[in-house]
């Protein structure tokens, strides 16, 4: 490759996007590897590469592929289960949705596109998919993971691809993740990496949302909302 | 109403045979309106814009859109707008100069929130004083918006644009919407042969599911989503999430210009492309362009014109590229700013040959004479005025 283009960051305080740099999406059939439009067999071969030797390899699966919400969601599902299996300690972070997190985040439980960083940092995650997450909240949080951490992403886009993830495919479905897997297979084997197929380990779930002991310290500026200033009365009926 | 049949977008746009009319800009508008498989338009017609929302209306009442209202106010209408769009339906409004202006908070706040509406400007003098004639000076406060603005030289240019606009704005990559602009009365209120796709084929309806964000704020499959959070909650985001956000709204105008090299040939076309003098232009004023470069050819002088096409995005390279050899770059305005006359000097690195003007404004005609005295001085050529008594 002559010139890479998007590479791991962290690329700077305000990075500059990859479309501003220009790069393209690539035509049916490509990839997107830097930034560089490639064979979809050298995109796989280069992701798979820095899933297996990269430190704390994570796939963060999207709203697309966590809810059976349509007929081919729960196949594709299974192949990124079958997928993670593959890869030597894969953790499985979701981004569940696109809400930014009250009060905090929790870091080893979930991921958010306004501040996909923090979960990144704290796992020291060097090496990331993004799957099913809307191609929109997928670019914010491929621009800031690349721009204050040195995560090398990769996107499995079930539309067009992502220009800033430094290794993108497009039209990905349960058939391309299992055709990507069997890359990822013959990868490790070159490599020489020993692995038995084993299912990542569970996600700490959330802890269970008890409102009625939450300090309403934690609420921040809209902790006048719960308890209210004086003068003002809290609006109990309305007309 | 004709029973109308769904075909492929690069059919209709690309291959359906067409069939010529003589027709107003107003009706080529309202013609691709409906050919575009539109849900639901609505309208508020500040006066006198142009028939266009009177003409949805019709289509409305003949069966053409599903839905169709007056609202109260332009904040209103693209308020609406943007409403039904996120709840994944095909919009279309039209409006004009104070109109545009009064409605711009929120058409400012639908490339953001990812909305493809689509949105005709038919441009009115913005007041005041008050005036109800043709100028583009508004089309100057849609530039910084992020919206795709195009800007339609003639009646023909109208109807494409209009139609291929639905298709952009719904491209998964772009998802952002689409102005279509020509000016008010000199092409809205004249007739001009437009060839139009068979009045029996509509575009595809759109597919909500289709898009780079989930439909709507509302607890729908698949996600339990609000998608504007970071606007409403901005302490428990990073500051960043704001700058990429804005970053994704111009990335995606950016990646619209391979569609428009698709639906509308590209984003510019050059006339004599060896020319010595350039007249650039767009909306009606590149018609005049058009006409000057005429005369000057009859006179013998090598003029050519670059007519841009597409406002937003800006095509820089491309007008660099025109430009490279040309000695002289006049450009004709229907605005007192020259919002052109400044993209087009920003673009290129030989600005000392940009003539700024001529402009007229405030509802004024562009005689083409006024553009030949610009190539006449531009090429040193001295003409004497007589004074006809």
């Amino acid at each position: 490759m002559q010139d890479k283009k998007i590479t791991t960051g962290p690329a700077g305080y305000m990075p500059n996007p990859a479309v501003f740099m220009g790069v393209e999406l690539p035509p049916e059939g490509k990839a997107l590897l830097y930034g560089e439009i490639v064979d979809e067999e050298v995109a796989m071969r280069e992701a798979a590469k820095a899933m297996l030797t990269r430190k704390n390899p994570t796939i963060f699966p999207g709203p697309q592929v966590l809810w059976n919400w349509k007929d081919d969601v729960a196949e594709k599902a299974q192949a990124i289960l079958e997928l993670a299996s593959e890869i030597p300690n894969c953790r499985i972070i979701p981004m569940p949705d696109y809400r930014p997190k009250y009060p905090k985040i929790d870091p080893e439980a979930e991921i958010n596109p306004n501040h996909p960083n923090l979960t990144i940092l704290h796992n020291k995650i060097e090496a990331c998919i993004f799957v099913g997450v809307h191609c929109h909240y997928a670019n914010l949080s491929l621009r800031m993971i690349r721009a204050g951490t040195n995560c090398f992403t990769i996107a499995l886009c079930a539309f067009m691809g992502h220009e800033e993830a430094m290794a993108s495919l497009r039209d990905v479905h349960a058939d391309d993740i299992r055709r990507f897997k069997d890359v990822l297979v013959q990868v490790r084997n070159e490599l020489g990496i020993e692995w038995t197929p084993k299912p990542p380990p569970r996600n700490p779930s959330l802890p269970k949302e008890e409102w009625e002991a939450l300090n309403p310290y934690e609420y921040g500026e809209y902790m006048h909302l719960i308890i209210p200033r004086r003068g003002e009365e809290n609006v109990t009926e309305t007309e | 109403m004709p029973e109308q049949k769904v075909v492929d977008i690069d059919y209709l746009l690309l291959e359906a045979p067409r069939e010529r009319k003589f027709i107003t800009g107003a009706q080529a508008m309202a013609e691709a309106v409906k050919r575009a498989n539109v849900d639901m338009a609505i309208a508020y017609p500040i006066t006198p814009q142009s028939e266009v929302m009177h003409l949805v209306g019709d289509l409305y009442a003949q069966g053409y859109l599903k839905d169709y209202y007056r609202a109260e106010e332009e904040y209103g209408t693209m308020s609406a707008i943007a409403g039904a769009s996120r709840a994944g339906v095909r919009v279309f409004t039209a409006t004009s100069g104070p109109g545009l202006l009064r409605g711009i908070e929120a058409i400012a706040s639908w490339p953001g929130h990812r909305v493809p509406a689509v949105l005709g400007v038919l441009t009115r003098v913005v007041n005041a004083p008050l005036s109800i004639q043709p100028d583009n000076i508004e089309l100057a406060y849609l530039l910084h918006s992020g919206i795709i603005l195009l800007h339609a030289e003639n009646q023909q240019d109208v109807f494409d644009m209009t139609l291929a606009a639905f298709a952009i704005s719904e491209m998964v990559d772009v998802y952002i919407p689409v102005a279509v602009a020509t000016e008010g009365f000199f092409v809205t209120h004249a007739k001009g042969y437009v060839n139009m796709t068979p009045e029996d084929m509509k575009l595809p309806p759109r597919d909500p599911y289709k898009a780079p964000v989930p439909v709507t704020d509302c607890e729908v499959p698949p996600a339990r989503i609000q998608r504007d959070a970071p606007v409403q909650k901005s302490n428990f985001m990073s500051y960043l999430i704001h700058a990429v956000w804005q970053q994704e709204v111009w990335a995606s105008n950016m990646r619209a210009m391979k569609y428009i090299y698709k639906y509308l040939g590209g984003p510019i076309e050059v006339v004599n492309p060896d020319a010595d003098v350039f007249v650039v232009a767009s909306g009606c004023a590149a018609a005049q362009g058009r006409e000057a470069v005429r005369y000057a050819q009859q006179e013998g002088l090598n003029v050519g014109l670059v007519k841009i096409k597409s406002i937003r995005p800006f095509p820089a390279k491309e007008v660099r590229e025109a430009l490279k050899n040309a000695k002289a770059a006049i450009i004709p305005e229907h605005n007192i700013e020259g919002w052109l006359s400044k993209e087009v000097k920003a673009a290129i690195p030989n600005s000392g040959i940009v003539t700024d003007g001529p402009r007229v404004y405030g509802g004024m005609t562009l005689p083409v004479e006024l553009i030949m005295e610009e190539i006449y001085k531009s090429l040193g050529i001295k003409k004497e005025k007589k004074v006809v008594i």
